[in-house]
């Protein structure tokens, strides 16, 4: 044995391993790691109390009022026989050290760190007005479950800010449960963000031909409350007015990594850098030994997307993150694993199951590729360059696989339809995003020093 | 018991809503919505639906000696 491989079976059998974030990230990297014969000591710090749960029925199963918030608790695949730390938050790490330090004062050492501290809900910026009641985000069990008692309370109009997928799916459980909701949305339709002005403009008919009062292209400018402090109004940016008594911000997500400042890792508002293989990257961009990154908080860069970084706040990214981190925290870096699964993900909203596989977002056209918009039965393949880059399906999933290889084989743009029932309408056009919002942020680092022995990055605070 | 299905996986096939109706429902043509704490008394009908998904794409607890029969199933 080498000395290399001694060392790594000493640390496989008495190292010890710390998690910072005990959600689905964390969870699954600690089961992952007793999978891969990890015997010393394993401890899972998190903020939220109780145990890991599952985040996606929250905005599903657990408004429609079918299960309570508190039934989303995530099944165990194995026994992990770790220490969980929960009910409080990580406030420092130190890397030099190799220390977590927690709020309340301790320090837990560690001989490698995963870091899964996810995203939390960005909240409503005017601070009094967020605190109204019956004003809403829904990011944790606790959100969940206030603004399901208060959906089952029949209210008299919900607004929604914002027409992402959280959004979009709490307004089609609002209309399902007959409730009448309005939702403002700054770009000019839902999910044109994440999937493109096509798609928006199909969501955008989805919603209005099930009652949603839908705004487009508007701003929520103020959240009025009357004298006991309840929510009763808003104002929008085109001079109009919204009574309502609930309001549900789904503005998106702010990375969980101000704990990290100073810990001279690559971390910012876009999230902590990594290798595809979760390794994180210090402030120089150089790869580190012992911090890993897994979940919504990774940003790794994707060969298929010519090796650019990317964050995703995908379930099935932090699941399969997670254990690719927990395989390499305890393998040589010949035995590595990339991670090289094309993203997917899903959304159910209006009686449709969304699905998309690739990045919708790096494309400069799409087309229908095959069934019917009129139906909601269709594909949407988006092409970058003359190649396939991604796929969104409303009510197809069973073709994902299919584009899944297209994508994987960088086959050429526009694809044929698979099937004879060839869309009417198989004429690729440009893809359409808003700009890119994270532009706007300012410098995160500056650059010293002349020689290559002395040029180093620090971090700049905008 | 404790249930995740793993919908980027799911192909809306809906075996499991056929076998166990009170933890795995049809939501429009292909979306499945799904009981994540159902009932212990269910436990025999989630088992059987999670053993018949064609893309494995239910997970149930393990951690409880009776699932054994479940795991064995599915790996
Ligand atoms: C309402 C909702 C609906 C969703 N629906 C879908 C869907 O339909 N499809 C899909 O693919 N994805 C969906 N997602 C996304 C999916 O839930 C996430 O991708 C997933 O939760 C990511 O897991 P994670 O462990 O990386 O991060 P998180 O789940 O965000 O967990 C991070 C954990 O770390 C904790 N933490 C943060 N900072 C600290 C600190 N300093 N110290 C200690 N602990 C800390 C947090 O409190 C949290 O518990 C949805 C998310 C939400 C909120
Ligand atoms: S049996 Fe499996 S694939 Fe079919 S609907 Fe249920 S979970 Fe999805």
């Amino acid at each position: 044995m080498t000395s290399r491989t001694e060392a790594l079976q000493t640390f496989k059998r008495e190292g010890r391993i710390v998690i910072v974030g005990a959600s689905l990230a964390g969870l699954r990297a600690a089961e992952s790691l007793r999978d891969e014969g990890f015997t010393g000591s394993l401890t899972v710090i998190g903020d939220e109390k109780g145990e890991p749960y599952d985040r996606p029925p929250l905005s599903k199963q657990v408004l429609t009022g079918w299960v309570p918030a508190e039934a989303t608790t995530l099944p165990r695949r194995r026994e992990v026989d770790a220490q969980w730390l929960l009910g409080v938050p990580a406030s420092g790490l130190d890397v030099a050290a190799g220390l977590v330090r927690l709020a309340d004062g301790r320090e837990v050492p560690y001989d490698r760190v995963l870091i899964a501290t996810g995203v939390r809900a960005r909240p409503w910026p005017h601070e009094a007005e967020a605190a109204l009641d019956g004003v809403f985000v829904v990011r944790t069990r606790e959100d969940a479950a206030g603004l399901r008692q208060r959906l089952a309370d029949g209210p008299d109009r919900v607004l929604i800010i914002g027409a992402g997928f959280t959004g979009s799916e709490i307004a089609s459980i609002c209309r399902e449960r007959d409730i009448p909701v309005t939702v403002a949305e700054l770009g000019p339709g839902p999910l044109v963000g994440a999937l493109g002005a096509m798609i928006g403009e199909i969501a955008s008919e989805m919603q209005r031909a099930h009652g949603v009062d839908l705004r487009t292209g508007v701003k929520v400018t103020s959240l009025e409350g009357d004298e006991q402090g309840r929510l009763r109004r808003a104002h929008l940016s085109d001079g109009s007015t919204v009574d309502a008594d609930v309001a549900v911000v789904a503005l998106g997500g702010i990375r969980n990594t101000e704990w990290l400042q100073g810990s001279g890792l690559a971390v910012g508002p876009w999230g902590i850098a990594a290798d595809s293989g979760c390794r994180a990257m210090d402030l120089n961009g150089l790869i580190t030994d012992d911090v890993f990154v897994a979940g919504d908080v990774a940003r790794c860069p994707h060969p298929v997307y010519e090796y650019r970084f990317i964050s995703l706040e995908h379930w099935v990214n932090a699941v399969e993150q997670a254990e690719i981190a927990a395989h390499n925290m305890v393998h040589l870096q010949a035995d590595r694993w990339p991670h090289l699964t094309i993203p997917s993900f899903w959304s159910i909203q209006f009686g449709v199951n969304i699905k998309s596989v690739g990045v919708p977002t790096f494309a400069d056209e799409v087309v229908i590729t095959q069934g019917s918009v009129a139906e909601r039965r269709f594909v949407a393949t988006y092409g970058y360059q003359g190649r396939v880059t991604a796929a969104v399906t409303f009510n197809n999933a069973k073709w994902l696989d299919h584009y899944r290889k297209l994508i994987e084989t960088a086959a050429p743009f526009p694809p044929p339809c698979p099937t004879p029932d060839q869309p009417v309408d198989a004429k690729p056009v440009p893809v359409d995003f808003p700009g890119p919002m994270l532009l706007a942020q300012g410098a995160t680092v500056v650059v010293t020093g002349h020689d290559p022995d002395e040029r180093r990055v620090t971090a700049a605070r905008p | 018991m404790r249930v995740v299905v793993d919908l980027s996986r799911c192909q809306g096939y809906a075996q499991c809503a056929f076998l166990a109706p009170d933890a795995f429902r049809m939501h429009g043509e292909e979306a499945l919505m799904y009981d994540p704490s159902p009932d212990d008394a269910q436990r025999e009908q989630v088992l059987r639906a999670a053993a018949a998904c064609p893309v494995q794409a239910i997970l149930v607890d393990r951690l409880e000696g009776r699932d054994a029969a479940a795991e064995a199933m599915r790996s």
